[in-house]
């Protein structure tokens, strides 16, 4: 647990990486200065609010728009002024943006026939493509008359019909229902892994960034809040927002004890000095820091911070406690399933420190 | 949906009858078997089968056709150029004042459209004929066909011209393999709309024909000057009749676009 900065991951692999790319319309940046290193293979989700500049990131990969500075290079070689249409990276829309004069065979062979492959060549791959995506009774379909999860597949078979390099896809599971969406999910995953093809996808929901990637990167503002796999973001969040994001959590602030990263420090807190890991660097001495812990990550014990158990929620391989605290403050601590003391009972709340996270606090956090 | 109040209904009606009772009334007496245009004298089609030995109404007939084909083809050419250009993907200053000046035409006096368009043929020392009314014809026209253009091309789904170009077409394909495909419709519209405009039109026509080059409208207009005859209403039938088709068929077009 060296690593300076959360975004700054060391040169290692390099397939598709992004220098210092920001995207101005006007003065706004869309997005900020990202910095990003994508190895072959895997699947890496953008996640973050609409507005974050996760789609922007999504479309200056694919061409459609320049970056105002920094550069994208893929395999090494730099796509600045390649145009779209040269680029071996294909895209998977939101809307999916199916060709509505065309059959569904006629959209997944579009691509290889602007490649100026022969007849029998084309019908081939895209009876490979159809019967990849279990469409193969669905070549002259019309795509106006198809479901939606129909017409998500044949969007998905058009994208790599060309084999690119790089798929991008534009919140493919947003138009589908719940149901729907949790067992593509699962297909979308075994696709990619039967592929090897690297899929960058961008979504806005936690839960499936954590089920479909390998690695994910938090947008937020434009900027890349923190890259890494899902347990690294939920275990050692680099900030407030990210440890937000990824699940229910306590948020204590303080002051900051001495310490660095890499460190269990201390933190000055209304509760009295608490002790916590600082994975990041939290900030110097003194200054404003918060201390974030998981619900699991709480426990009742003989001794800890003292308290007054509110109410408890049964949910099957849990139950949720809110415990009230001397300062008025409510924390949830989630315990297994089991006898537990009533509510009104006083209880005492304890934590490993090295379960716990150190994060910047202050306005700016 | 409550039902229409019988009032409603009789008011309806009355619109109708003030709107197509006269044409009615004409198309009956073009098969009117009696010469006298007042008079019904039974059942007849000898007025059409007449017509065709009519030779200066059917000489007439072919400029009108010919003309309202060629005005339609430029109007329908430089009409879908000018939808393209002044699409809104790309903005760039001036481009509502543009807009406003291909649409500007549609209000434009005739009377003046067609004075302006004779002082330029005759300071360019045009000789005026078929070809002067083509593209006398083509100027009003073109701005029609853009606004059908226009509108098909605001609702087609960017996303598909990237999707195009993100699987590998340049973009001169994209508009071959998909922009027309999908505006086709439109442009077809535009087409038919231009056609119908310039077989009705009597005023920019008049101005800018010169001998050997008179549309039937013309034709119908100075002999209607000498009292209206059975084969006036026969032929004037077969032009509703053609228009009509053409302007369904414009907006079975339009709609099957949406």
């Amino acid at each position: 647990m060296t690593t300076p900065h959360p975004c700054a991951i060391p040169p290692a692999t390099g397939h598709l990486r992004f220098e210092a790319v920001t995207k101005r319309f006007g003065a706004h940046p869309a997005v900020d200065g990202v910095d990003l290193d994508l190895a072959a293979g895997g699947v890496f989700c953008l996640l973050g609010p609409s507005g974050c500049g996760k789609s922007t990131l999504l479309r200056l990969t694919a061409g459609f728009e320049e970056p105002s500075s920094g550069k994208i290079l893929l395999d090494g070689r730099d796509l600045a002024g390649v145009p779209p249409h040269r680029r071996p990276v294909n895209m998977m829309f939101q809307s999916y943006a199916l060709f509505p004069h065309r059959d569904v065979a006629g959209n997944v062979a579009y691509g290889l026939e602007r490649e100026g492959l022969g007849r029998s060549e084309i019908t081939e791959r895209v009876a490979e493509m159809l019967r990849l995506v279990q469409l193969e009774a669905f070549g002259a379909r019309r795509p106006d008359r198809l479901s939606g999860g129909q017409r998500q597949r044949v969007a998905l078979a058009r994208a790599l019909a060309k084999r690119p390099r790089v798929l991008l896809l534009d919140e493919p599971l947003g138009a589908l229902d719940r149901a729907l969406r949790e067992e593509t999910q699962a297909e979308l995953r075994a696709l990619q892994r039967r592929l090897g093809t690297t899929f960058v996808v961008v979504t806005h929901d936690p839960a499936e960034a954590m089920v479909l990637a390998d690695r994910i990167g938090v947008m937020a503002a434009g900027r890349l809040v923190q890259a890494g796999a899902a347990a690294d973001l939920y275990e050692r969040p680099a900030t407030r927002y990210v440890a937000g994001l990824l699940g229910d959590v306590n948020l204590i602030e303080g002051r900051l004890g001495a310490g660095g990263a890499g460190t269990v420090r201390g933190l000055d807190t209304p509760l009295g000095p608490l002790r916590a890991f600082d994975h990041h660097g939290a900030g110097e001495a003194g200054s404003p820091g918060l201390l974030a812990l998981r619900p699991e990550r709480l426990a009742l014990a003989a001794e800890g911070l003292p308290g007054t158990l509110l109410d408890t929620t049964y949910l099957g391989d849990r139950i949720v406690c809110r415990v009230g605290m001397a300062d008025g403050r409510v924390l949830r601590a989630a315990l297994p399933p089991g006898a537990g003391p009533a509510p009104g009972a006083g209880v005492h709340l304890a934590f490993a420190p090295e379960a716990a996270s150190l994060l910047p606090g202050g306005p700016a956090s | 949906m409550s039902r229409p109040h019988p009032l409603a209904w009789a008011a309806l009606a009355l619109g109708l009858a003030f709107l197509y009772g006269p044409i009615l009334l004409l198309v009956a007496y073009s098969f009117n078997a009696s010469r006298l245009v007042t008079v019904w004298a039974g059942f007849s089609t000898r007025w059409y089968a007449g017509l065709l030995d009519n030779g200066p109404l059917v000489d007439s007939a072919l400029v009108t056709l010919k003309v309202a084909f060629a005005s339609a083809s430029l109007a329908t050419l430089l009409g879908t150029l000018a939808a393209l250009a002044l699409d809104g993907r790309r903005r760039f200053p001036g481009r509502p004042l543009l807009t406003g000046l291909v649409y500007a035409p549609m209000v434009m006096p005739e009377v003046i459209t067609g004075l302006s368009l004779l002082l330029l043929f005759v300071g360019l020392g045009i000789p005026r004929g078929f070809w002067t009314i083509v593209v006398a014809h083509a100027t009003f026209t073109l701005c029609f066909v853009a606004v059908v253009v226009q509108a098909r091309l605001r609702l087609l789904d960017r996303a598909l011209l990237d999707a195009a170009a993100d699987l590998g077409a340049a973009p001169v394909t994209v508009f071959r393999t998909v922009t027309l495909p999908l505006i086709a419709p439109a442009v077809i519209a535009g087409f038919l709309l231009a056609f119908t405009l310039s077989m009705d039109d009597l005023v920019i026509a008049s101005f800018v024909s010169g001998p050997g080059a008179t549309t039937l409208p013309m034709r119908l207009y100075s002999q209607v000057r000498l009292g209206v005859t059975p084969e006036i209403n026969a032929i004037s039938t077969l032009l509703i009749g053609a228009v009509s088709l053409a302007v369904l068929g414009a907006s079975v077009l339009t709609a099957r676009g949406r």
